[in-house]
C-alpha cells in the first residue's frame, strides 16, 4: 500500500464551475445565518406534524448513504482483499469525509438547541434506548475516523511540499510592509515537514485498525438510521414500516456506496479529462446486483409476510412512490447483470445512477413521503430551506474540486492502457 | 486469492443474522413492562365538558412564566388580550376543541399530554431531556438538556410535543401536570382545579379507572363503552370518556403494545452488552490484518520477478475481479 499510487491533479483552481459553486455556497450559508437569527420557522416549512424536513431526510439520512463510498470501498479492499482497487480509495474517502462532515453540520443547523449538544459526552445523559443517540455518537466517531484515514494524504503532501505558494505569499506580504523576512519562518516550515515525515510511518502502522473501525461504525449507524423510524409505527406507511428497517438501511447504504463510487469515478474522470477506470468499475458493478437482489428479496418477502403486497400494487399515492423506488433499483440491477453492459462506461453510469436514485428515494419514502402524522398536516420544503441544502451540497463539491487539485487524491495513471489514453488526452489539451 | 476471506465474510454475516433472529425471540420474553396504577393522571369526561375553555386559560396563566411560554397573539390583537389557538403549539399545552357532526350530535374534546406508561418520547430522546418520573408517572421535559432534535415529535403517536418554530432560542412545550407550578402550591393541576363542571378529574390512575368504570356502569347509554387510554399504547395516565367514537374526536385507534417496546427490543438485541459491535470489529480486524500480511508477502515475491512476469501477474489479478 504505497503512497505513490496517487497523484495531485494539476489544474487551475479558479474555474467557472468554482465560481458557480461558490455563489451557491454563499447563498446557502447566508440563509443559515438567517436561521440562527430568526429561528427555524423563518427559513423552513417544517411544522409540528413534520418535525423532520428536507435537512434530515436529504442531508443526513440520504447524504450519509451517498457518502458511503468510502465504507463500501474499504470493505471491498481490506476485507474482501481486492488490493487492486486501492488506488480508488482516497477519492472515495474524501467524498465520504465531506458527506459525513457536512451531515453533522446540517444536524447542527437543524436542531433547535445545538449549544446543548455537549450532553452527548456526559454519561449520565446517555440514553442507550434511543437510536438517535447511537447515530449521533457513531457519526461523530466516524467523521473523526475519516479525518484520520485522510491524514496520510495530507502528510504525504506536507512531506514533499516546497511551500512555494506560501513562500511567494510571505515574500509579497513582507515586501509590501517593507520588512526583511525573518529566517525563523523557514525553520518553522521545515519543522512541520519533519513532523509530517515522523508521523506518517507511525500512522501507517496503526492505520489498518482505524480503517476497520471505519467499516464497523457505518455498519452500526447506517442500520440505526433505519431504526430511527421504528418508533413511528402509527405514522409511517405500512409499505415501509417493518422490523427489518435496520437491515434494509444497511444493505441500501452498501449498494448506494458502490454505485456512488462508480458515479464519482466516471464524473471526475470526465470532468478532469482523465481516462476512465473501466476495468475497476465493471468489477465493482459485478457486486452491486447481488446486494440489490438480497435487498429486493427482503423487501418483497417482508411485504408478503405482512400481507401488504396488495397495497404495494394498488397504485395509490404511496404505492406509486414505492413502485418507482422498486423499479429504479431493480432496473439498474438488471442492467448491471449483463456482462456486456458492464464493459461500457455509458451503461455503467446509467445503471449506477438508477440505483443511487432508487436507493435515495427509498430513504425519502421512509423519512418523508411515507410519513403521515395525521389529518391536516402538510409539508413541502420552502425555497430557503432547499437553498440551504443546495448550498451545503455545493460546498461539498467545491471542496472536492479544490482538494484533488492540491493533494494527491486521484489514482495515478500507471497501467499501460491508461498511460496511452492519458497521452491522447494530454495531446488534446 | 481472496476466496477464504470471502467465505469468512459470508459466514460472519450469516452468524450475525442468526444471532439477531435468536436474540429477538429471547428478548421478547424478558422485557415486559408493568403498568403502575399508583401514578398520577387525569380523567376527562367529554359528556360533562361545556367547552368554556377555563382550563386553557388557567393553564396559560399558571404556566406562562415557566418554560418561556408566551401568550399567542392574533395579528389583529397587538395587546395580546385575545387568545384562541387552533391547535396545541409552542405556547399552548392544553386545548379544547369542538367536534360537530350534526346539530344534535357533537362533543368537546380536550387535548394535552397523555403521560403514557411507556412513553415513546422518553424512549427516543438521545440526551434524556424527556423523562418519566417513576413515582408520579409525570412525563417531563428539561429544556436545559434538550438539543432540539424533535425526535420526540416524530415518536409521539398523539402529536403532543410542540416546538417553538418562530423563536431563535426554541424549546419543546408540553403538559407536565403543572409539576413545577400548580402542583407544588395546591397539589392539583390548574385545569382540573378550574373546571367548573367537573369534566376533568385529577388523581391516581387506579382511582380514575375505578371512577370511569363506575360511570360506564351507571350510565350505559350515555357513553361509548370504552375508556380511552386504559390499554392504548400500553396504557396512558390521561384517560377519556366520551359519547362519540374517540376516533372522531381526533384520538387515533391504537394498538395495546407501546411502540417503544418494539423499537427498544430491536435496539437492545443488536447492542446487547455491546457484544455484536465488538465481535464485528475484532473479526474484521483479524481478516484485514491477515490480508495485509498476504499483500506484503506478495509484494516481496513480485519484486523478485522480472518486468514481463509482473505484467502477466497483473492481468491474472485483473481476471480475479469477483
Amino acid at each position: 500500500m504505497s503512497h505513490d499510487e496517487y497523484q495531485t491533479y494539476r489544474a487551475k483552481i479558479l474555474t467557472p464551475s468554482f465560481v458557480v459553486l461558490l455563489v451557491l455556497t454563499l447563498i446557502g450559508f447566508t440563509l443559515i445565518a438567517v436561521r440562527f437569527i430568526k429561528g427555524i420557522g423563518a427559513v423552513s416549512n417544517m411544522n409540528d406534524g413534520y418535525p423532520w424536513g428536507i435537512w434530515i431526510t436529504y442531508d443526513v439520512a440520504t447524504g450519509t448513504a451517498i457518502a458511503c463510498g468510502g465504507y463500501a470501498m474499504a470493505i471491498l479492499i481490506y476485507i474482501r482483499n481486492r488490493m487492486h482497487y486501492h488506488p480508488m480509495i482516497r477519492s472515495a474517502i474524501l467524498t465520504s469525509m465531506f458527506g459525513y462532515g457536512l451531515a453533522g453540520f446540517s444536524v447542527m443547523v437543524d436542531v433547535g438547541r445545538p449549544w446543548n449538544a455537549y450532553n452527548f459526552f456526559i454519561p449520565s445523559k446517555w440514553q442507550a434506548n434511543s437510536a438517535m443517540f447511537e447515530v449521533a455518537v457513531c457519526v461523530m466517531a466516524y467523521t473523526t475516523v475519516l479525518l484520520l484515514e485522510f491524514l496520510p494524504t495530507v502528510l504525504t503532501a506536507l512531506e514533499k511540499t516546497q511551500w512555494r505558494t506560501l513562500q511567494l505569499l510571505l515574500d509579497m506580504l513582507y515586501s509590501r510592509m517593507g520588512m526583511e523576512r525573518p529566517e525563523r519562518i523557514g525553520d518553522r516550515l521545515d519543522k512541520v515537514k519533519d513532523l509530517a515525515a515522523w508521523l506518517k510511518p507511525r500512522l501507517d502502522k496503526v492505520l489498518i485498525f482505524i480503517i476497520v473501525l471505519g467499516i464497523t461504525l457505518p455498519t452500526m449507524h447506517q442500520s440505526s438510521l433505519g431504526s430511527l423510524l421504528l418508533i413511528a409505527s402509527t405514522k409511517l406507511h405500512p409499505l415501509w414500516y417493518t422490523g427489518f428497517l435496520p437491515l434494509l438501511f444497511l444493505i441500501n447504504c452498501m449498494y448506494i456506496g458502490y454505485s456512488i463510487a462508480i458515479l464519482e469515478s466516471v464524473i471526475s474522470c470526465y470532468a478532469f479529462k482523465r481516462p476512465f477506470e473501466t476495468r475497476e468499475l465493471s468489477g465493482i458493478a459485478r457486486i452491486i446486483p447481488w446486494l440489490t437482489v438480497i435487498w429486493l428479496s427482503v423487501v418483497i418477502g417482508d411485504l408478503a409476510w405482512r400481507g401488504q403486497l396488495g397495497a404495494a400494487v394498488s397504485f395509490d399515492f404511496y404505492s406509486r412512490f414505492f413502485l418507482l423506488e422498486f423499479c429504479l433499483v431493480a432496473g439498474g440491477s438488471l442492467l448491471m447483470f449483463s456482462g456486456k453492459k458492464r464493459e461500457s462506461i455509458r451503461w455503467l453510469f446509467v445503471s449506477a445512477a438508477l440505483i443511487v436514485l432508487g436507493g435515495a428515494l427509498y430513504r425519502f419514502n421512509v423519512y418523508l413521503i411515507g410519513f403521515n402524522p395525521g389529518k391536516g398536516w402538510h409539508y413541502f420544503p420552502a425555497l430557503a430551506e432547499l437553498l440551504i441544502t443546495v448550498g451545503i451540497v455545493a460546498f461539498e463539491i467545491l471542496g472536492y474540486q479544490v482538494i484533488v487539485k492540491i493533494l494527491p487524491v486521484l489514482p495515478k495513471l500507471h497501467t499501460r492502457q491508461q498511460l496511452d489514453a492519458g497521452d491522447v488526452t494530454a495531446d488534446k489539451a | 486469492m481472496g476466496k477464504p476471506s470471502r467465505r469468512q465474510f459470508l459466514k460472519l454475516i450469516g452468524a450475525t443474522g442468526a444471532a439477531l433472529v435468536v436474540g429477538r425471540g429471547s428478548a421478547s420474553a424478558t422485557e415486559e413492562h408493568q403498568v403502575n396504577n399508583d401514578t398520577l393522571g387525569m380523567l376527562y369526561d367529554a359528556t360533562k365538558c361545556v367547552g368554556c375553555k377555563a382550563c386553557m386559560s388557567a393553564c396559560k396563566r399558571v404556566n406562562s412564566d415557566f418554560g418561556s411560554l408566551s401568550y399567542e397573539q392574533a395579528p389583529f390583537d397587538s395587546d395580546g388580550l385575545w387568545d384562541a389557538p387552533e391547535d396545541l403549539s409552542g405556547s399552548t399545552r392544553t386545548l379544547i376543541k369542538l367536534f360537530k357532526e350534526s346539530e344534535k350530535e357533537w362533543s368537546y374534546v380536550k387535548y394535552s399530554c397523555m403521560h403514557c406508561q411507556k412513553p415513546s418520547c422518553v424512549s427516543v430522546c438521545p440526551v434524556s431531556a424527556m423523562t418519566r418520573d417513576k413515582m408520579t408517572g409525570i412525563v417531563d421535559y428539561n429544556k436545559n438538556t434538550c438539543i432540539g432534535c424533535r425526535y420526540c415529535q416524530v415518536a409521539c403517536a398523539f402529536n403532543i410535543p410542540k416546538f417553538q418554530w418562530e423563536k431563535a432560542i426554541p424549546q419543546i412545550v408540553k403538559c407536565d401536570l403543572c409539576k413545577n407550578t400548580n402542583m407544588v402550591k395546591k397539589g392539583i393541576t390548574a385545569c382540573a382545579e378550574t373546571c367548573p363542571t367537573g369534566a376533568i378529574m385529577f388523581g391516581k390512575r387506579k382511582d380514575l379507572l375505578e371512577e370511569a368504570k363506575k360511570r360506564l356502569a351507571e350510565n350505559p347509554g350515555r357513553y361509548v363503552n370504552h375508556i380511552y387510554g386504559e390499554k392504548e399504547l400500553g396504557g396512558t395516565n390521561h384517560l377519556y370518556l366520551s359519547a362519540m367514537p374517540f376516533k372522531k374526536l381526533g384520538l387515533p385507534v391504537l394498538k395495546h403494545e407501546a411502540p417503544a417496546e418494539f423499537s427498544e427490543k430491536i435496539q437492545h438485541t443488536i447492542y446487547k452488552g455491546f457484544i455484536a459491535p465488538v465481535a464485528l470489529y475484532s473479526t474484521l480486524c483479524f481478516i484485514a490484518v491477515k490480508n495485509k500480511k498476504k499483500e506484503r508477502a506478495d509484494d516481496v515475491e513480485e519484486q523478485d520477478k522480472s518486468g514481463s512476469e509482473r505484467k502477466k501477474a497483473e492481468t491474472e489479478h485483473g481476471e480475479d475481479v469477483e
